[in-house]
Order: C-alpha cells, then sequence, then structure tokens
C-alpha cells in the first residue's frame, strides 16, 4: 500500500512500537498489523515479540537487545528490527 | 506479504483468530449478478440486528481481529450499515467492504471519506459496460463507475477495483490497470468460483487453461495487483504468487454469513460447511472449537495430488473449486494447471454435482435505473 519508509534504523537510537500498531499473540510468536498503511508482518518467535513490546523501556534498541535476547544473538536480531523500521510497524522516538 | 515453509505449515494448523474475516451484512442485493458465490438477492428476516451487529463486533475486536471484509448481498442497503461501521473503526477494527457502488452517491462518497480505517473495493466484470453488465445487470456498469468518480471527487484516497476473471475479463488485465492508474486506484483480481450461483455459470466464464497461464505471468510481473491469495492454483506454474499460497478455509479464512452462520470459508456457503452460529456462543467458540473447523487443521493428506511434483506449491487447489464441481477434496483443483482436474472431473456424473444451500435469489429477474 503505502510506500517503504525512508528511515532507515539505527540501532544506537531509542525506537518503539507504533502507535498504529496492534500486535495479537500466536503460538509461532506474534501478528503485527499497522492500522495505518495495512501492513501485515508475522513476528516469527516469541522473543522477538517481547523485544518488540519493551523496546519503547530502553535508552536504544542496542540496550533493548541487550537486556530482552541472549547473547550472540545481538546482529540477527538488529536485522529483525530494520526491517520492522522499513514496514513502519516500529518508529524513532 | 510472504511466508516460508514452516510458517505456512504453522498457519495449516490454524491460528488464535482468522486473518482474514469476511462477514456478509445481509444477502439483499439491488444487482443480480450470474456468479454470485451467496446467491444473494433477498433479504433473510432472520439476519442480525443491530444490536447483534454490535456485539459480534465488540467480539471482533476482543479476539483482536484487526479488521473485517465486509459484504453481502450489498452491504449498504443495511439501514445500519454506517452505524456498525463507525462502530467498528471506533474499536480499531478496520473494515473492507466490498460494494457494488450504487449507493454511493456525493454524499455518501464524502461520509466514506471522512471514516479512518475504512477500505473500499468497487466491483466490475468487464472493462467495458458491455462485458460488465453481462454478468452484473444492465446499468451496473456505469452506476460503478459513477461510485469511482464520486469516491474520487470527494478524495477518498485509494479504493480499490475489483474484478473477477472470467474468459472475457480476463482479455482486458491491460485496461483495469489503466482505468485503476486513472483514479490512483488499486487493482483486485479474483478468481471466478462455482460457488453460489457461480455454479451455473462456472464451466461457460471460466478462464481457460492458456488465459490462466496469460494471468499467472501477468501477476507475477505486478505484485502490486491485489488478488486475496486467490489464484494460489497457479502457483504450480513456476514461482509463487503474492500471498500465503494455501487454502485458508478455517485455518486463517472464515466466513460469518447475515444470519450469524459461520462458514468455513466465504466461497463454501453450504450445509457440509457450516461450523456453528455466532447466536449460540459467539464466534470465538465455533472458530476455536467447532469439529468441523478443527477437521480442517489437521494435516491433509496430499491425495490424489501426492504422485505430483507440485503439490508444496499448490497444495491441491481450491477446497469450494473442488467440492462445487462434484470432486473429493483430495481430488486436484479442477483448474489444476497441469489438466489433472480436467481429468477428474471427466470421470465425475454431472449429476453428482451438490446444490446451493441456502439460496436468497430472487425469484424475477431485475433491472436497475440510475437514481
Amino acid at each position: 500500500m503505502a510506500s517503504s519508509s525512508a528511515v532507515t534504523f539505527d540501532a544506537s537510537a531509542p525506537w518503539s512500537l507504533s502507535p498504529e500498531v496492534s500486535l495479537r499473540d500466536e503460538a509461532f510468536g506474534a501478528l503485527a498489523y499497522h492500522h495505518g498503511n495495512r501492513r501485515l508482518v508475522f513476528l516469527k518467535s516469541r522473543e522477538l515479540v517481547e523485544l518488540v513490546r519493551r523496546l519503547g523501556e530502553f535508552e536504544s534498541a542496542d540496550v533493548a537487545i541487550g537486556a530482552v535476547i541472549a547473547p550472540g544473538e545481538h546482529d540477527r536480531y538488529v536485522e529483525a528490527l530494520s526491517l520492522l523500521v522499513t514496514s513502519e510497524i516500529l518508529r524513532g522516538r | 506479504m510472504g511466508a516460508d515453509a514452516t510458517l505456512r505449515d504453522r498457519f495449516e494448523r490454524g491460528l488464535a483468530a482468522p486473518i482474514c474475516l469476511t462477514w456478509e451484512l445481509t444477502y439483499a442485493c439491488n444487482l443480480a449478478c450470474t456468479h454470485c458465490l451467496s446467491s444473494s438477492g433477498r433479504r433473510d428476516p432472520d439476519e442480525l440486528t443491530t444490536a447483534e451487529a454490535k456485539s459480534l463486533i465488540d467480539e471482533i475486536a476482543a479476539m483482536q481481529i484487526f479488521y473485517v471484509n465486509i459484504g453481502g448481498g450489498e452491504p449498504m442497503i443495511r439501514r445500519d450499515f454506517f452505524e456498525l461501521v463507525e462502530h467498528a473503526v471506533g474499536q480499531k477494527v478496520g473494515v473492507k467492504f466490498s460494494t457494488n457502488g450504487t449507493r454511493i452517491d456525493a454524499a455518501a462518497a464524502r461520509r466514506l471519506a471522512g471514516i479512518d480505517y475504512l477500505d473500499i473495493q468497487v466491483s466490475i466484470d468487464g472493462a467495458d459496460a458491455a462485458t460488465s453488465d453481462r454478468i452484473r445487470g444492465d446499468g451496473s456498469y456505469a452506476q460503478a463507475r459513477r461510485a469511482m468518480d464520486n469516491l474520487k471527487a470527494a478524495d477518498f484516497g485509494q479504493f480499490k477495483i475489483s474484478v473477477v476473471m472470467t474468459r472475457e475479463s480476463v482479455e482486458q488485465l491491460d485496461e483495469f490497470e489503466a482505468m485503476a492508474k486513472g483514479y490512483g486506484a488499486e487493482l483486485r483480481l479474483t478468481r471466478l468460483r462455482p460457488s453460489g450461483r457461480g455454479v451455473q455459470v462456472w464451466q461457460e466464464l471460466r478462464p481457460t487453461a492458456e488465459q490462466n497461464r496469460r494471468l499467472y505471468q501477468w501477476l507475477l510481473g505486478r505484485p502490486n495487483v491485489l488478488t486475496g491469495d486467490s489464484f494460489f492454483h497457479l502457483s504450480a506454474l513456476g514461482s509463487p504468487l503474492e500471498g500465503l499460497n494455501l487454502c485458508g478455509a478455517g485455518r486463517v479464512v472464515c466466513l460469518i454469513d447475515p444470519v450469524g452462520d459461520v462458514y468455513a470459508c466465504p466461497f463454501v456457503i453450504h450445509e457440509q460447511f457450516r461450523a456453528g452460529n455466532v447466536r449460540d456462543a459467539g464466534f470465538a467458540q465455533v472458530w476455536t472449537n467447532s469439529e468441523l473447523l478443527r477437521s480442517l487443521r489437521e494435516p491433509g493428506s496430499p491425495g490424489a495430488c501426492g504422485a505430483c511434483g507440485s503439490y508444496d506449491a499448490c497444495r491441491g487447489g481450491c477446497m469450494a473449486a473442488k467440492f462445487f464441481t462434484g470432486l473429493e477434496l483430495t481430488d486436484p483443483d479442477p483448474e489444476c494447471v497441469f489438466g489433472h482436474g480436467e481429468t477428474a472431473l471427466a470421470k465425475k456424473a454431472p449429476s453428482s454435482l451438490p446444490t446451493t444451500s441456502p439460496d436468497h435469489s430472487r425469484r424475477i429477474p431485475v433491472s436497475i435505473s440510475p437514481r
């Protein structure tokens, strides 16, 4: 629908779930729906869902990943969050 | 919206709630399209009341179903149409509604343009009046175009133009694309299914195998054309088309009809696929516990398709298309791209076709005139 956001993801900056997004828990993780751009996105692990839900509590995405995700998986989750920024599920604070 | 194989397996086992919930608001319709998949025409006296409809919307919101696809019949015929739409979007249940456009005059277009979380698809079945009216009735094309003009003038934004692919309309793909572009609209193409009154016209109206191959190629190059995932049976031709590429019936898809009956998908309004009624204990109860829906979430047997190397691409195709052409659910899709469906169809006696139930068609033909 809407064109991709031109916003790039900086993991050292603060991010949060967009207020336009609803999350619904599912066995595989969660569905995220953006009511504005009508995008439906699949969050494919429970860990990613928790990270996304709690992102707004931390001073940066890096710190959030450090607090919520097991060590050694940092880069993988930076990439996952980056995709969620592209689809506007996350937004900068 | 793409999905990897493991996610598709999860979806086949069903979700906590549907992603794609269709709710036919009324069986009343002022048109009498020959392919109507809900055999609409006359209002059913037992349709949900405004209060019942509102409490269903509340339940949909509680189940975190993000949006509801509203259809009919012609949903705008219901006098409480705007009241229900506003009740839904007021609690962030998005509404995507499908209309023949006859009720979208300038004032209605302005009112619709003022509602957030609302998508509209206006149906036509040809890029010109002659082609479209053969399916939808005299004057219907002009009224649909007038609705589109009104939506554009009201600055509604990006509405959708929705077309069922028939042997004639599939030859007008470029014209539909140009029309959508002219309105700043999105184009949505869906499969003709032998459901409802469609069972009587399917054989003569369905695209040929060669037309389906061209349609597939055309869609592959245009990921922005919406299809409601309805051509996944064509994915066996090569790269998968956009979408989940699976039969979502009872797994991620569901239908609630105007009297509150729940069916596995919008294309199987038939007693055999009736899962329950929302009046008994609500929709969530039916979605979670219906034996029919639970059985659709069991790992399916590939049946006759097991020997075909493309089963993983098309998953055997559309359950409704098989059922209403008299095939077994383990048979190939009647429009299997390799022709296996034609072979299966040829072995069936014509008398084995299931009859449509329920049927709300009007008994006398209708003609419409501009309001």
